[in-house]
């Protein structure tokens, strides 16, 4: 079995609303990867496209977005696991690549929440959790998220300041990320005045600072095989590792409460198939849709130990130049979290990272990069390790 | 003209919004109404299921009983919600929940009285069906009398 490589990546701006149509959207983080691969459309044999459907009033976005970006005749595929659409949605192009079906393959994720109000958008989110079971009981994201932070907080001492310092440090990097929704400073102090926005409550102990931004936006990532990318490419960057899990939708079938086990599993694979460990891991971007879910991902993946998360963020240690850089793109605090694109962008970050070419977000000379993309409350854990 | 078959939608009456309005455990919301909480066992391996489940995964029967939730769990975690989703605003604030029971686990609400102070993760709470003002039906957790 050959190798599989990354050779484009691509996004959109990430904005609170895009003034344009879905297919639109889609085009911009298209066009940012083929200009990025330097390829034409001819030169993509299957396209795969993944977003969370609730969003939108078009029904099978696959293929009306393959005959806008110019890929008819190729065949598509839809992928959806929530936020982890386009991780899962890369994880079926490497095995359409790696299996020799197709050579070359765009991945495509985009959302474009901006079409429903606010609560409305809590509302479907919350219906990505048990609709039976749950949703019945007034449940949303940042509750679930919540009740994980509450055990956290419970088992382990963890406080609202640690999760303060981890918005802190998103919204240093979405200060230098253009392509962020969310370009102003976070501060402690913001986080810990009872009459600051950031500090207004959600779901105890979530507060607005503790979430992150919807946004509109798509990403891309182009996946081919060996013999392509090294014709091709000149930077390419190879899949090393892919790990998925899932685990019980509904929170009452979970083993733990302080973490995600479909993290930790997916980390384990992942780890295994490429070969390495967590210390070898140079630079990451993991799942932060609320601050508590990157404190777990530092666990999950082996950052640290459980229960010694805000040791990391306290030490700085996942900062830019810290032991274990994270989310220096401003993490989906505040780059903003579209949906199905977020994977796409996270993998993007990271390519970029191990090329060299991540501008004032780089990070000293990264070879191994690390993805964590989470769909639901965990629900779905997807872990890409990827390598120059 | 045949007469129109009807369809139970008895789980439409579960919480303050259903989402769902006819499952094959629909005797869980007339437990409900009769005041009792209901888990399902499998009769063939004897797993015990809550939520309850018409199917079991572990042996793949359909053959499934009614047991009751009784005695009292243990409270792994809570969020109290300052926003609510659309169909849930009159009922804020109000808290989510989980309770160990050890072989199970329950995803609910606590009861509206209990205050933050009265909140301790690990307390021992028990589970009571709870009639909602809108003429539905959930269950709320309340905090158990340990002496």
């Amino acid at each position: 079995m050959g190798k599989v490589a990354i050779i484009g990546v691509g996004q959109s701006a990430f904005v609170r609303q895009y003034p344009g149509s879905i297919r639109e959207l889609a085009f911009e983080g298209f066009k940012a990867a083929m200009l990025d691969a330097e390829l034409a459309t001819e030169q993509i044999d299957a396209s795969v496209i993944c977003s969370a459907p609730e969003y939108d009033k078009q029904r099978s976005p696959a293929g009306v977005f393959a005959e806008y970006l110019g890929l008819n005749p190729q065949p598509t595929f839809y992928v959806e696991s929530l936020c982890s659409s386009s991780s899962m949605g890369v994880r079926l192009a490497y095995s359409l690549v790696e299996s020799g079906l197709h050579d070359t393959v765009a991945v495509i994720g985009f959302q474009k929440m901006s079409e429903i109000t606010s609560s409305e958008s809590q509302e479907r989110m919350g219906r990505g959790a048990d609709i039976q079971w749950e949703s019945p009981f007034g449940t949303m994201m940042p509750a679930y998220y919540a009740m994980f932070a509450q055990a956290h907080m419970a088992t382990y001492g963890t406080t609202l300041e640690d999760l303060a310092l981890i918005r802190v440090k998103a919204s240093t990097y979405g200060q230098i990320n253009a392509l962020a929704v969310y370009r102003k400073a976070v501060t402690e102090e913001m986080l810990a005045d009872p009459e600051s926005f950031m500090a207004g409550p959600v779901a105890s102990p979530l507060r607005v600072g503790d979430c992150c931004a919807n946004a509109d936006g798509s990403s891309c990532v182009i996946v081919t095989n060996e013999k392509k990318a090294k014709a091709w490419c000149k930077k390419p960057v190879w899949i090393l590792g892919l790990g998925a899990a899932t685990a019980s939708v509904n929170l009452a079938g979970r083993e733990m409460l302080t973490g995600l086990s479909a993290a930790r599993r997916a980390a384990d694979q992942a780890y295994a198939m490429a070969g390495v460990g967590p210390a070898d891991i140079d630079v990451a971007e993991v799942h932060d849709c609320f601050t508590i879910a990157e404190m777990m991902a530092y666990e999950n993946l082996g950052f640290a130990a459980p229960g010694q998360g805000p040791e990391l963020i306290r030490s700085r240690a996942t900062y830019k130049e810290g032991q274990i850089p994270v989310n220096v793109d401003g993490g989906l605090l505040s780059k903003g979290h579209p949906i199905g694109a977020t994977g796409g962008s996270q993998i993007r970050t990271i390519v970029l990272q191990l090329r060299g070419e991540a501008g004032d977000m780089q990070v000293n000379d990264p070879a191994i990069g690390l993805v964590h993309n989470i769909g639901g409350v965990g629900l779905y854990g997807n872990v890409t390790i990827l390598g120059r | 003209m045949g007469k129109k078959k009807e369809i139970d939608t008895r789980f439409a009456k579960f919480g303050t919004v259903s989402f769902t309005a006819t499952t094959r455990v629909n005797d869980f919301v007339s437990h409900l109404d009769d005041g009792r909480i209901t888990g399902t066992r499998c009769v063939d391996c004897g797993t015990r299921f809550f939520p309850p489940r018409n199917d079991c995964f572990k042996c793949l029967s359909s053959h499934v009983e009614w047991f009751d939730v009784t005695g009292t769990g243990r409270l792994v975690t809570y969020s109290r919600l300052k926003y609510a989703p659309v169909g849930f605003e009159n009922d804020l604030p109000y808290c989510i929940a989980l309770a160990d029971y050890g072989d199970f686990k329950v995803f609910g609400r606590l009861a509206d009285g209990l205050k933050d102070d009265d909140i301790e993760i690990g307390m021992a709470v028990k589970t009571r069906a709870n009639h909602l003002p809108n003429g539905q039906l959930n269950y709320v957790f309340e905090k158990a009398d340990t002496a």
